[in-house]
């Protein structure tokens, strides 16, 4: 288990190094360079004075160089300014981190318990009215475009009705409590979470039904089991084996749906952030941002990976 | 497979009531049995002959989409504009037509050209195994895992300048339209990667694979007439559910201002548009999210029912 863990971080880490440069290569493409605001602010600087600037941020050197020199300070925990915060690039990754922390692990909990309740009450009776009805919500789901929704739902509860805010994040001199905040967080993890629970409710009634066609419950209901007992202790815990590398997989769709969610509703998260730092050609932000969300997903991978293992012990790591 | 029922002498010694069917009609049969899936057609068809008969209606009105007109913005409905104008006063209806038919383009094209490039992958992966397989599939399974939205906006707000291409295709229309398609295709390619390469797996030690081996056919000859004809349904199963998610990809990055970019009217850039409107005029934000929610929810539910028709056992009846 132990060596699985540790192969497994280290080809994480290879993969990390390798998005790493492609993500190097591709922000460089990007309109302009780190210099442009620089030159536009100073109109009185010199065709001489560019070039010697140039050499000075090493801009003048071919992109392997600049990369390996990007690449050795941000080994020693030096990433660079954000130039549209200007701020240090770490100063804007934490708050960032922790909104889209709560955000995703709300929407993360909501997801969860609906899914499941969902997709375990439609594979009870496949084929039934409630079966159609969970079925047509699941496709709903997946059809919605997120900001579509996320722009209805300012529409009906924070412009018609009044209930709730628009967007940001806690009222301003409102003494920013947790429940002012929490209030903020009502529709964005809504939109966020219907967003998701789709995908999810389909796989858990799929995973339930191919469960419930074994032959060991057929075996626990001709011993007497109660349909009760044969659902939650017999068929739940291996109908949800597969579920949970689903939930793992889906990280990186919950993350692109919290970019939307973010930037809909005025959330500083990181989603907004890459947004904001790759419209504002804040190179170093961006950069940070894109891959500290791709390890984030693989570190899900590779706990969906060990939870796999753990739940079903007939699956070896080795 | 479900063609097996076909060679069964059982059900071949029994007199036809018809002549005997293929594959293929079976499946219609079953496809055409399921209400929902035909439903799903049936709307995204009148979805397209709205999107696509854009210039004739709008040379029947005698409407320009691009029109603008200051002195009637937020009209209402009237005989000209159907469904009114917007806040420029160009007319909401036939700017929905037209981007709708740039929206289908988009989602059909980058599911062809996602479908080609995953093909591809997958018979190359499959058929060579060792060492080719396991560096394509850890490719595809990293690419199935990334965070595709944050990936999609660096690749659509790369400076295509910088890679060599000239201003004066940067400035026409069309620039916009492949840089979305190939920035999905990037991205999109793995499902029928992965299922190709499954069928391969199987197909490739079937007897008829393992003949034409011994006689020495070519890997092509093999890959093409062998094995992509057997891996057919799969590869069209996920490039229908494809044009769906390539839809909202491009609706949410034209929203985003990263896609299709104005004046050329998409339905994610209209509600670009319509979100400052929303208390002006929240009818302009309605209309092009119910009709990307509607095609994306057709070709999803068509999508399901060709499953289910291809693969009978996929499904719970």
């Amino acid at each position: 288990m132990t060596r699985f863990i540790i192969r497994r971080l280290g080809e994480a880490l290879i993969v990390l190094a390798v998005m790493s440069f492609v993500v190097y290569g591709l922000i460089n493409l990007m309109p302009g360079d780190p210099l442009d605001l620089m030159i536009a602010s100073n109109p009185g600087w010199t065709a001489a004075d560019i070039t010697k600037l140039r050499a000075i941020y090493g801009l003048d050197q071919p992109m392997v160089v600049r990369y390996w020199h990007w690449l050795t300070a941000a080994l020693q925990g030096d990433f660079g300014y954000s130039r549209v915060f200007t701020l240090p690039v770490t100063r804007v990754m934490g708050p960032a981190l922790l909104q889209t922390t709560k955000l995703m692990g709300l929407a993360f909990l909501c997801t969860l318990l609906v899914s499941l309740g969902f997709g375990i009450a439609a594979s009870l009776k496949p084929g039934s009215r409630l079966d159609r009805l969970i079925n047509f919500i699941a496709f709903a789901g997946i059809s919605l475009p997120v900001f579509w929704l996320a722009l209805l739902l300012i529409f009906v509860f924070a412009v018609w009705l009044g209930w709730l805010p628009a967007s940001g994040m806690g009222t301003i001199g409102g003494g920013g409590g947790f429940f002012d905040s929490l209030k903020y967080l009502v529709l964005p993890v809504i939109t966020l979470s219907l967003s998701q629970i789709g995908n999810l409710t389909r796989f858990t009634r799929a995973s339930m039904i191919e469960t419930m066609r074994m032959d060991y419950i057929r075996t626990a209901r001709a011993k007497g089991a109660g349909p009760a007992r044969v659902v939650w202790r017999h068929a739940l815990r291996n109908a949800l084996i597969p579920v949970v590398t689903v939930l793992a997989l889906n990280f990186g769709s919950l993350f692109s749906g919290a970019l939307i969610t973010e930037t809909m509703f005025g959330q500083r998260g990181m989603g907004k952030m890459i947004y904001d730092a790759v419209l504002g050609n804040d190179f170093n932000l961006a950069l940070i941002g894109l891959l500290f969300a791709s390890l984030l997903t693989l570190v899900a991978t590779i706990l969906a990976d060990i939870a796999y293992a753990v739940l079903d012990p007939r699956i070896s790591l080795s | 497979m479900t063609d097996l029922a076909i060679h069964d002498p059982v059900a071949a010694s029994e007199p036809l009531p018809q002549a005997a069917r293929s594959v293929w009609s079976l499946r219609w049969r079953r496809l055409r049995a399921n209400r929902v899936a035909m439903g799903g057609l049936v709307l995204l068809i009148i979805l397209m002959i709205f999107s696509f008969s854009a210039p004739l209606v709008g040379w029947a009105l005698g409407v320009d989409p691009n029109h603008t007109d200051l002195l009637a913005r937020f009209d209402g409905a009237s005989a000209e504009h159907w469904l009114g104008t917007d806040d420029a006063g160009r007319d909401v209806m036939l700017r929905l037509m037209v981007g709708g038919r740039i929206s289908l383009l988009v989602g059909f094209t980058g599911a062809l050209s996602s479908a080609l490039v995953g093909t591809v992958i997958g018979l190359v992966a499959g058929y060579y195994r060792g060492r080719i397989d396991s560096v394509l599939m850890r490719v595809t399974d990293g690419v199935i895992a990334l965070p595709l939205l944050p990936l999609l906006i660096v690749f659509a707000a790369i400076d295509l300048k910088k890679l060599g291409f000239s201003d004066a295709f940067m400035r026409s229309g069309d620039a916009n339209f492949y840089r979305i398609v190939v920035i999905i295709t990037l991205v999109q390619w793995t499902t029928v990667a992965r299922l190709v390469r499954a069928a391969t797996l199987s197909l490739l030690s079937r007897e008829y694979v393992l003949a034409a081996q011994a006689q020495g056919a070519s890997a092509r000859h093999i890959l093409l007439t062998h094995i992509l004809p057997n891996a057919v349904s799969p590869i069209i199963v996920a490039t229908t559910l494809a044009v769906g998610q390539i839809i909202l990809f491009e609706s949410v990055l034209s929203f985003l201002g990263l896609g299709i970019l104005p004046p050329t009217p998409s339905w994610g850039n209209m509600l670009n548009n319509a979100q400052e409107l929303v208390t002006a005029a929240p009818v302009l934000a309605f209309y092009p999210g119910a009709l990307i929610f509607a095609t994306v929810i057709a070709v999803n539910f068509f999508g399901d029912g060709l499953q289910n028709a291809f693969d009978p056992r996929s499904g719970t009846e």
